[in-house]
């Protein structure tokens, strides 16, 4: 344990508006921050930890307020500063990395002059010379051609590219202290692990003492020194990391490592059911064109991809952003058209079918979407919604309701639900309404695009328990597309490794976990935070239930 | 009904919605209140206002300019309302289907869109009433001519926004009708921008009315206070009261339908209400 702390939050309490859900959005917390090592703040959305981390840059929004406590850099109240004085430690003293990386930096403005910005209104009296320093900075962060980079805008860069650059930026005036805001969580995994890998060289270098903001226990596990729990803004367990780790104390905290799903498959039977889904040979090409001087950008998006789901089975998606695996969902349930290859449901090819000859087809067809929040028509009634698949392909109004109603019962919302709109609903409420709108069909093939990717850990754990009962009861042939490799050795029996618009590599879950033979596979498996830590993950556990049909048929 | 509680605690609003809801009254009851009708002649000619008999005065052939403000409101409401409901609803159909179907359509509906915004409007509804004869009817036509353009494009705006959110993806999956992608599961969540929108149509086309009726280029059979304003040009040195209480009515109305348009807009997007209005 090292010296005296640089920074310390003693009781800080922040109010919220009157009318919030709670009185305080943080309530007494005490944290220490020592040089040279790492706190990660972990808890799950509301639980106040990015609130936390903006009182102590003082950038607290303005309906929200530090009522109790202090936050003392150096012996320095922050809590007490005018506002012209805080703009001084900000940046100089305490920078800040934010969560994203798409929209942090300005579009419009060239890398240099952004770095150099913080220059013109920190360091005028530091007599730097931005572009030579600049160039240092970004060498610093690993970006290759620095000089060139400088005079680069922000969109030619990859997202883990900008990421680099907020931290060269946020680092660029040296301060000792570095608050990170999810810093990784917009990124695909593999460059997830370069940037943790480079905070920490940073940290070593600098004897910076960082505040890593996450939800992600796996993140937490790679580099985390001390661990401070969160919840409903409170501080429910804090200790060195190995200890919160390896023996959590309290409850909560046990429940979050167990809503950690493992990186090992639980053992699985190949599925002998019949081929329901087949594609093959799929091509999809994205074209943009200049109108006036017919130039134009090709992206293709899936090359030559085949693949073939069995009635019960669950077929795994996996691949990072841009590679193609959400265009493949997209054209199966066909919101998008192929350029050209087949699909075939039964033995039918269908995906030349005009629209009108189609329309039967889309019943057996169905999709679970990823954002719980843009998936829902804010203005129509959860009954509605559900009711709303069964109607177009003309049920009767009445039966349709009800059958509205017994479907969200089995995503385990009460009937009442179907009378409310999506806003009264938290985020893993509303999955489970899309989940009951795509079920009400009855299909036999459903397409889950990252359906669990938007959920805090505990309800993404329930999430998941409720995919492994509907595969048992209704055994659709399911695509479930996702990024996280934890949540697909839960859920697949195979999975595809997609990159680039191809499919590199495909098997049985386990076989492909224990024994990965193509190198990008390999990769991704290597880049999954915290697998070296035996103490993440826990299988979810199987729910017994028998195979009957608990639904009658239509 | 969140809504309208929440208008009517915006004091401009308030206010707004009490001065329409007195037009709307008085257009009501203009014939109870003044059987006799605004073209009778009443009185002496010229008689200056706040006098007994007619408290707003007389004009130069003795009718009573209040009886005729009472029964402009009937001419002002009627052709600045069925003119707006027409404009709101071909901006609808065109933004809806332009916004939702896209590539060549969307490029063909709005280019004939920005035809129709290229003309100046005032004196394209000019040109209109004079090509038809000038009755109530063209001039309602004339006003919802020019008035549709900037309806067809916000709705427009709004549906490519809202086309490819999931909700609607998930509709088309379920296999949801276009039209009924277009009215049932898109169209609600568009209208509260058309709404304000509409409420300042609707000041808009009082304006135009007025313009229209003031060029003598009105309906003869109704009394409208663009009307009076342009009898009363001629001798406002002498009778200054035929031209100023109309137009006090057409701002005093504008006014108030420029307020309820402000209120709404803060009551639909209440996070976009500036600051706190304590």
């Amino acid at each position: 344990m090292s010296d005296t702390p640089i920074l310390r939050i003693a009781g800080l309490s922040v109010a919220l508006p009157p009318g919030a859900d709670r009185a305080h959005a943080v309530h007494e917390l005490s944290l220490d921050l020592h040089p040279n090592r790492t706190l990660c703040v972990v808890g799950e959305s509301g639980s106040g930890k990015s609130l936390a981390a903006l009182a102590v840059m003082g950038l607290l929004p303005p309906e929200v307020r530090a009522v109790a406590g202090t936050i003392e850099l150096e012996g320095q109240n922050l809590l007490a500063l005018p506002e012209r004085a805080m703009r001084r430690i900000r940046g100089r003293r305490i920078g800040m990395v934010f969560q994203s990386p798409m929209t942090g930096l300005n579009p419009v403005m060239r890398i240099g002059d952004q770095i150099a910005e913080q220059f013109r209104f920190n360091g005028r009296d530091l007599g730097v010379d931005p572009r030579r320093r600049g160039i240092e900075l970004l060498d610093s962060v690993g970006l290759p051609e620095p000089a060139k980079l400088l005079d680069t805008y922000p969109f030619r860069l990859s997202g883990g590219q900008r990421q680099r650059v907020m931290i060269a930026m946020a680092l660029a005036l040296e301060p000792s202290v570095l608050i990170a805001d999810e810093p990784t969580t917009a990124l695909d995994v593999t460059t997830q692990v370069q940037i943790l890998k480079l905070l920490r060289e940073l940290q070593e270098r600098h004897r910076l003492a960082v505040m890593f903001i996450t939800h992600d226990f796996g993140v937490v596990s790679e580099i985390a020194d001390e661990i401070a729990v969160m919840r409903h803004g409170e501080l429910v367990e804090h200790g060195a990391a190995s200890r919160v780790l390896e023996h959590p104390v309290h409850p909560y905290t046990k429940q979050l490592l167990a809503a950690v799903p493992s990186l090992e498959p639980p053992p699985r039977a190949p599925v002998k059911a019949p081929i329901v889904l087949q594609a093959q040979a799929l091509q999809k090409t994205y074209r943009s064109r200049d109108r006036l001087f017919g130039r134009h950008r090709e992206v293709a998006a899936l090359r030559n991809v085949d693949l073939a789901i069995r009635r019960g089975e669950v077929l795994g998606l996996i691949g990072e952003s841009g590679s193609g695996k959400t265009t493949l969902g997209r054209v199966i349930v066909r919101l998008l058209q192929a350029d050209s290859g087949s699909i075939t449901i039964d033995g039918t090819e269908v995906s030349q079918l005009p629209r009108r000859q189609y329309r039967p087809y889309r019943k057996r067809v169905q999709m679970i979407f990823q954002d719980p929040f843009s998936s829902l028509n804010p203005r129509r009634t959860v009954g509605q919604i559900v009711a709303e698949g069964l109607l177009a392909h003309g049920m009767p109004a009445a039966q349709a309701h009800a059958r509205a109603r017994e479907f969200l019962r089995i995503v385990k919302l009460s009937e009442q639900a179907a009378e409310r709109y999506p806003h009264e609903f938290s985020g893993g409420q509303r999955q489970r309404i899309g989940i009951a709108r795509a079920l009400a069909l009855e299909p036999d093939i459903l397409v889950a695009d990252e359906p669990v990717s938007a959920l805090d850990v505990s309800v993404q754990a329930e999430v998941l328990e409720l995919f492994e009962e509907i595969r048992v009861r209704l055994q659709p042939a399911m695509l479930f597309i996702t990024h996280d490799l934890r949540v697909a050795a839960q859920i697949c029996d195979r999975v595809a490794i997609m990159r680039r618009g191809e499919i590199v590599e495909e098997g049985p879950t386990a076989a492909i976990f224990a024994t990965p033979r193509h190198a990008y596979t390999q990769e991704l498996l290597a880049a999954v935070p915290g697998k070296s830590q035996p103490v993440l993950g826990h299988s979810a556990p199987r729910p017994v239930l028998p195979i009957v049909a608990e639904i009658e048929p239509t | 009904m969140a809504i309208m509680y929440r208008l009517l605690r915006h004091k401009g609003a308030a206010f707004g919605a009490a001065v329409i809801a007195l037009v709307v009254i008085l257009a009501a009851a203009a014939s109870i209140l003044y059987p006799a009708g605004p073209f009778e002649m009443v009185g002496g000619t010229f008689e200056p206002p706040f006098q007994h008999a007619y408290p707003l005065g007389t004009d130069g052939l003795g009718r009573d300019v209040l009886t005729s403000i009472v029964y402009g409101t009937r001419v002002s409401l009627l052709v600045a309302v069925v003119s707006t409901v027409v404009a709101v609803t071909i901006g609808l159909l065109v933004g809806a289907v332009s916004g939702y179907f896209g590539d060549r359509l969307d490029d063909l509906l709005m280019r004939i869109t920005e035809l129709f915004q290229t003309i100046p409007s005032f004196i394209f509804a000019v040109v209109l009433i004079a090509i038809f004869t000038p009755n109530i009817g063209s001039i309602v036509a004339a006003i919802s001519i020019v008035s549709w353009p900037p309806v067809a494009r916000l709705v427009r705006g709004e549906f490519l926004a809202i086309r490819h959110r999931e909700y609607v993806e998930a509709a088309v999956v379920l296999g949801v009708s276009t039209p009924r992608i277009i009215f049932v599961e898109i169209l609600p969540n568009v209208i509260s921008p058309v709404v304000v929108l509409a409420s300042l149509m609707v000041a808009n086309a009082i304006l135009l009315e007025a313009g229209i009726s003031f060029l003598g280029l009105g309906d003869q059979n109704l009394m409208s206070w663009g009307y009076m304003i342009g009898e009363g040009r001629s001798t406002i040195r002498d009778a200054w009261w035929l031209s100023v209480f109309p137009g006090i009515a057409i701002v005093v109305t504008v006014l108030a339908l420029n307020l309820i348009g402000d209120g709404l807009n803060d009551a639909l997007n209440p996070r976009l209400a500036r600051g706190v209005r304590a």
